[in-house]
């Protein structure tokens, strides 16, 4: 359905420092990720951790202090055209219509939008009739559909999900995963979701980060050994709950560093 | 609409809410005031006037009330008819002014908006003599402004366009301050350059608040056109208020108010629509 990307995202002692001098924050401290193309991986961690920093810093919006972030040979210090981003509580924009929010990055790059991926897109995600409302006139379950749409009508090889369904209730967002899934399982693309749910992160990923705060760090990574494609009853297996347990007392029991001791 | 708010200075638009009134509210959206919905409301609309109005001509009759002091609504009506000629030339003047003084004004007051709030530095620094623009009331000025300018049309259009500018200004003002970190960001992340992000993000979130301050403007405008007119004499609706009046035509008077009344539903309707053309978004 889409072309594979086969360039790998790698990020390499990515720190970063806001303000100076005692009130300094470490909010990255020498983050290390190689992500293979294709690969979905999730970063957990407890607030203030610096994870949505990083994904910021990935997708072009922040400067690193020191450290880089490249894709493939392509180093990224601003917004790159094949990383797309998904924000928090969908981000869509309330004057304009769900079609006129999925052409928005088209008419911002100056490129006459795909209109047959839209439609087919729209289709995909379930929002084939919606595409004329206007945002506060959809759910938030839909919402975040049209904002999915957007992601991907501009066929990113890396998409960035910066806690997407956080505000979403328990049964739109098992919804949402699993639309998520699928997607990732037809189009193939590299992913990286920030989320503060565990299950979230097992449910979709291949490999979950666990990042520790002050200074934000990788403190741990999991290989999610889970087969694909993943029903939504795989989440009440025992197996799975354990390793949500493993990862949840991995984030509470880490002690936090102390920043003078560094 | 007032989380995303960072400033601290009370825009115009949320006093009038404050106050309840059904002018302009960002919880009921813009327009929302005479929207009419059903026949059930036409009817009733229509019985309210005619009792508030037939009961003001009866009781003007009954209690034998002279014309100079309160004209009946049917008098003022029969004045509005038979003294047309005699008014229409001096409405052709107020809105001379008033188009004039209000474009000139409102432009440099969304403009100076748009540019400072760019600059948080520069806007501290101005704002307070816009705020001092705003609250002091610009008929204060004509007197003065009639020695420099002589009895022309200038000193007007110097008056309007000094209450409708700040008006605008610090309305659009509130608006542009309203920074959706979120959204300027969506913008970047698509390679949005700054002026890109000013057009497709801070303009359309601006524009509530900036239809706010020209309805508000507008009103301003008329209010001081009206007095200028009145201090400055000659021609122009507030002359003719001020003959009327003092020669006892109180009929007459009467019709140059309904005139006036009916302006002022007109720039409420007029702005009320583009609110909901433009800004319908927000409700």
């Amino acid at each position: 359905m889409n072309k594979i990307d086969n360039r790998p995202l790698t990020v390499r002692s990515a720190t970063k420092i806001y303000g100076a001098g005692p009130g300094r924050v470490h909010a990255l401290q020498d983050v290390d990720l190689d992500i293979a193309p294709g690969e979905f991986v999730s970063i957990v961690g407890p607030s203030g951790c610096g994870k949505t920093t990083l994904l910021w810093s990935i997708a072009g919006l922040h400067h690193l202090s020191d450290g880089s972030i490249n894709l493939g040979a392509e180093k990224i210090e601003k917004p790159h055209p094949s990383i797309g981003m998904m924000f928090q509580d969908a981000n869509l924009l309330p004057w304009r219509s769900v079609r006129k929010n999925i052409e928005f990055p088209f008419e911002i790059r100056r490129k006459e939008p795909d209109a047959n991926k839209i439609d087919e897109l729209l289709n995909r995600v379930g929002i084939a009739g919606f595409s004329d409302k206007y945002p506060r006139e959809l759910s938030g379950g839909m919402q975040q559909r049209a904002s999915i749409v957007r992601a991907l009508s501009s066929d990113p090889d890396v998409l960035l999900m910066d806690e997407p369904f956080g505000a979403l209730d328990a049964f739109t967002r098992d919804e949402m995963n699993l639309l998520m899934e699928e997607i990732w399982a037809e189009t193939k693309k590299t992913i990286i979701l920030i989320t503060h749910s565990i299950q979230e992160a097992l449910f979709l990923s291949n490999k979950v980060y666990v990042m520790s705060a002050r200074p934000g760090r990788i403190h741990k990574v999991f290989d999610v050994p889970f087969e694909r494609p993943r029903p939504l009853k795989l989440m009440e297996s025992a197996e799975f709950f354990d390793l949500v347990n493993v990862i949840k007392t991995e984030i509470q029991h880490r002690p936090t560093s102390n920043i003078t001791a560094e | 609409m007032s989380d995303n708010k960072s400033d601290t200075i009370p825009s115009f638009g949320e006093a009038a809410n404050n106050k309840g009134q059904r002018s302009v509210s960002s919880t009921g959206g813009l327009g929302g005031g005479l929207g009419i919905h059903s026949m059930a409301e036409v009817l009733a609309i229509i019985a309210v006037a005619v009792i508030i109005i037939g009961g003001a001509e009866v009781l003007l009759r009954v209690f034998e009330v002279p014309e100079f002091v309160m004209p009946t609504p049917s008098a003022i009506v029969t004045a509005l008819v038979v003294h047309f000629d005699e008014i229409a030339p001096h409405l052709g003047h107020t809105l001379i002014e008033l188009i004039v003084g209000y474009t000139i004004g409102a432009s440099i007051g969304m403009l100076l908006a748009a540019f400072i709030t760019q600059f948080p530095f520069v806007e501290k620094i101005i704002t307070p003599y816009i705020l001092l623009l705003v609250t002091t009331p610009m008929l204060a000025l004509v007197p003065l402004l009639i020695l420099n300018f002589g009895f022309g049309y200038t000193p007007r259009f110097i008056a309007v366009g000094l209450a409708a500018g700040p008006m605008v200004m610090i309305n659009s003002a509130t608006g542009f301050r309203r920074v959706d970190q979120g959204k300027i960001a969506l913008a970047r992340s698509y390679g949005a350059s700054t002026f890109q992000i000013f057009t497709k993000i801070r303009i359309p979130m601006a524009m509530p608040m900036i239809i706010v301050g020209l309805m508000m403007g507008a009103i301003f405008a008329v209010i001081t056109a009206i007095g200028a007119e009145m201090s400055g004499g000659g021609f122009g609706l507030g002359s003719k208020l001020t003959t009327f009046s003092s020669t006892l035509r109180t009929a007459e008077f009467f019709a140059v108010i309904l005139i006036l009344a009916i302006m002022g539903i007109m720039i409420y309707t007029f702005f009320s629509w583009l609110g909901k053309r433009l800004a319908g978004w927000e409700s």
